[in-house]
């Protein structure tokens, strides 16, 4: 997609509508800022950047916005291609391998780790914005920075948290939501009898299954390898987490164990779940449909519970946007990304993103979409309980390939479908898991 | 009537090397099978051959990899994944083929008699074959749902049973299911070939034995099948290779799950070259695939035209 002039007059309009709420302040402050950019574009500059398909309109119509100013205020013309997100991995793979193609891309989770000898050194920006700004959250800024150096810059996480129906979890006889994985269980055993049941996915869900399968093992304190890249699954932690996972099995709904990533969605919006994680996306696909209106009332929002480990641990998915050695136009780049960190650019894509976006600099916590709604709270927490794949290891074409491959998600199926014995199963995932550590 | 037969061609001055290769049969002939041959060199050799050399290394997406032998080979003969994705796809492979030929031929069978109407039939069985396979798969996922299976909604409503029917979350029914599309999916093209070379068999052969007293069923194991042999034999090869690959249909009901239950080679191969990034395992898994679809092309061709079963002989 190229900036045109008539989203560039639909982003001015935006921009201008945004500037006029955030007032005179704000607007002066901005321009400041554009005029104290640290990174100055070359001459004749263009940029491409290929990024994830938006899952949020107002998130896309933002980022345009920024970037339809960024064009205005330095001529330099940014094309943005989108890609499907399972697709944006081996798209921008390719793209460093033959040296040619999009600037810059916006990936997800250990993406940049795959090729970090092809990426441009941005530890200069990202000090900067880091500095800045309050400082990175320690999760996202463990999928940037490599041996020191930033290898990209931290973007955001998609917030995952726990959705339920506040009446069902009522008439099951709880007050408040349960802040354990014991008294987790006490709840969906509750919701279970009571018929309403909760459901997460065991299928192969690239987000909802891996989200839900890793809070299984790292609230109970296990770990697919240790620091030094050892494999550590087969541990007694992990075999808790594999009991704790066939307990709460027995309290979903049939058939979770072919559930791809829509069908907890859909699921729980027929009604037919109240209980289960996602993304706040489920939200507002109540609260747009009028013929939900009674659920959207309902349905509440909450982290995922604390296991023995003591403390919040979440996968959650997470993106950043690496620029390429063969960029033509380095401080372009830089520039743009520079320009879209900015306070302003960066809360109007944050509200845009209603929530489904959470920032990764420290500073912007105070944006109003984290309080403009309850329901968005536990998705302010993201970046924060977030822990970044492959835990306890480095991060890399391993870990990548552990989660790709489903390792942790089938590990569980297994178990909790009695196709294994706990035990067979761990062995099975360290046996997997050795393959891509090797 | 080749040219370069004909005396008064030596009598002409020769041209040049040029002029006298594409006056020439063999030169002509070159340069008219060029193109094709370009083609299925860049287009299927070269792919072809990458791919067995990315099953000797460990290469990866986003760098290159080295030669490590047969190292992929000796991991997958120890993946108990990979063996499950092999019996899978022998299981979804030969029950579909052969669900496939069954229904297929009965309904050829149907269609050439007259019927009422026999050009509508024969244009609408198609519908399953024009229908692009994701559209059918993302149906049939809707038929299979675990929460809103239409089939497990009506079966509730007759009181025939209380819960819906785990479809895709049991490891056999998921199985069943897949199959159940695929051979959805894959009669009308086994139905039409069959149908075409039915109407290629000459009715006199049929009246004359009619007239020699033989059976309904004595006339289709005699004559139609013999006759329709070499058909069948090109037929269900096309269908087993087909079958043998699919990819779609698992990849949008089950993603191979649950468990792996359904997982196929390609979509495994799949699962661990690109999104995984192994390219070099996945290659191998993909190379793996090779011996097997060879295999039922050999029975296809050198099983089913047997010349002799075909003249009504025995073996």
């Amino acid at each position: 997609m190229t900036i045109d002039r008539r989203r560039l007059l639909q982003g001015s309009a935006a921009l201008a509508a945004s500037t006029a709420l955030i007032g005179p302040f704000g607007a002066k402050r901005a321009l400041a800022q554009a005029a104290a950019a640290t990174f100055q574009p070359e001459e004749g500059a263009t940029l491409r950047l290929l990024r994830w398909v938006p899952f949020v309109k107002g998130e896309e119509e933002a980022w345009n916005a920024n970037t339809a100013a960024f064009t205005e205020a330095t001529g330099v013309q940014v094309q943005i291609d989108q890609e499907s997100w399972e697709d944006v991995r081996p798209k921008a793979a390719v793209a460093a391998n033959v040296g040619s193609g999009p600037d810059m891309v916006m990936s997800w989770f250990d993406d940049p780790f795959q090729y970090p000898d092809k990426l441009v050194d941005v530890t200069d920006l990202c000090t900067q914005l880091g500095d800045a700004n309050g400082g990175w959250y320690d999760g996202l800024r463990a999928y940037a920075e490599q041996d020191g150096k930033f290898i990209a810059v931290p973007l955001c996480a998609i917030g995952n948290a726990i959705c339920y129906r506040d009446s069902h979890m009522k008439a099951a006889g709880f007050e408040e939501f349960p802040t354990d994985t014991a008294g987790f269980l006490e709840l969906c055993k509750a919701m279970q009898a009571a018929g309403t049941p909760a459901g997460f996915p065991h299928g192969k869900a690239v987000g909802d299954g891996n989200n839900y399968a890793h809070w299984l093992l790292w609230s109970h304190g296990g770990m697919t390898v240790n620091e030094a890249g050892e494999v550590a699954i087969n541990s007694p932690e992990t075999l808790a987490a594999i009991n704790y996972a066939i307990e709460l099995y027995k309290t979903f709904i049939p058939g979770t164990e072919s559930w791809l990533d829509i069908n907890n969605n859909r699921a729980f919006l027929a009604g037919q779940v109240s209980l289960t994680a996602n993304g706040v996306s489920l939200y507002y696909a109540a609260i747009n449909d009028p013929a939900m209106a009674e659920i959207a009332a309902d349905i509440r929002t909450t982290n995922l519970p604390i296991g023995p480990v003591g403390t919040s641990v979440e996968l959650h998915q997470t993106s950043t946007i690496s620029i390429f050695n063969h960029c033509k136009f380095p401080n372009a780049a830089k520039a743009y990304l520079e320009f879209m960190y900015q306070a302003d650019r960066m809360n109007a894509w944050l509200e845009g993103a209603s929530a489904y976006c959470c920032q990764a600099l420290k500073g912007f916590a105070g944006n109003p979409v984290w309080t403009s709604n309850p329901i968005h709270a536990p998705y302010a927490k993201a970046s924060e309980s977030l822990r970044a794949n492959g835990y306890a290891g480095p991060l890399g074409a391993a870990s990548a390939g552990t989660m790709a491959d489903y390792v942790l998600v089938d590990m569980f199926a297994e178990a909790v479908t009695g196709q294994r014995t706990p035990e067979d199963a761990i062995a099975n995932a360290e046996r997997r898991i050795a393959r891509y550590y090797r | 009537m080749a040219m370069t037969d004909r005396p008064q061609d030596e009598a002409e001055p020769r041209g040049g090397i040029w002029s006298r290769f594409i006056e020439s049969r063999n030169g002509l002939g070159f340069l008219f099978m060029l193109p094709a041959a370009v083609f299925l060199l860049c287009f299927l050799t070269y792919p072809l051959g990458l791919g067995v050399w990315l099953g000797f290394t460990d290469t990866k997406i986003g760098r290159p990899g080295i030669f490590v032998g047969l190292e992929n080979y000796a991991w997958l003969f120890d993946d108990p994944v990979f063996w499950l994705s092999v019996f899978n796809t022998m299981v979804y492979t030969f029950v579909a083929s052969v669900l496939k030929f069954g229904l297929g031929l009965w309904l050829a069978l149907l269609l050439n008699r007259h019927l009422p109407a026999k050009n509508f039939f024969r244009a609408i069985i198609l519908l399953p074959w024009v229908v692009p396979t994701v559209l059918s798969a993302l149906a049939f996922w809707w038929i299979f749902d675990s929460q809103f299976s239409i089939i497990s909604w009506v079966l509730m409503k007759w009181g025939l049973i209380d819960a819906p029917i785990n479809f895709l979350g049991d490891p056999w029914n998921a199985r069943w299911s897949v199959i159940a599309a695929n051979v959805w999916r894959g009669i009308p093209f086994v139905a039409i070939s069959l149908l075409a070379g039915l109407q290629t068999i000459p009715q006199s052969l049929n009246e004359a034995a009619a007239i020699d007293g033989a059976t309904p069923w004595q006339r289709f194991t005699k004559v139609t099948l013999p006759l329709l042999t070499p058909i069948i034999a090109v037929v269900m090869t096309f269908s087993v290779l087909f079958t043998f690959t699919d990819f779609q249909l698992i990849y949008v009901l089950t993603r191979g799950g649950p468990v792996n239950a359904t997982h196929l080679m390609a979509t495994l191969s799949f699962q661990r070259a690109i999104p995984g990034g192994q390219l070099g395992e996945g290659a191998a898994i993909a190379v793996a695939m090779i011996p097997f679809l060879l295999a039922a092309i050999l029975f296809s061709f050198f099983g089913l035209q047997r010349r002799k079963w075909q003249q009504g002989g025995s073996d």
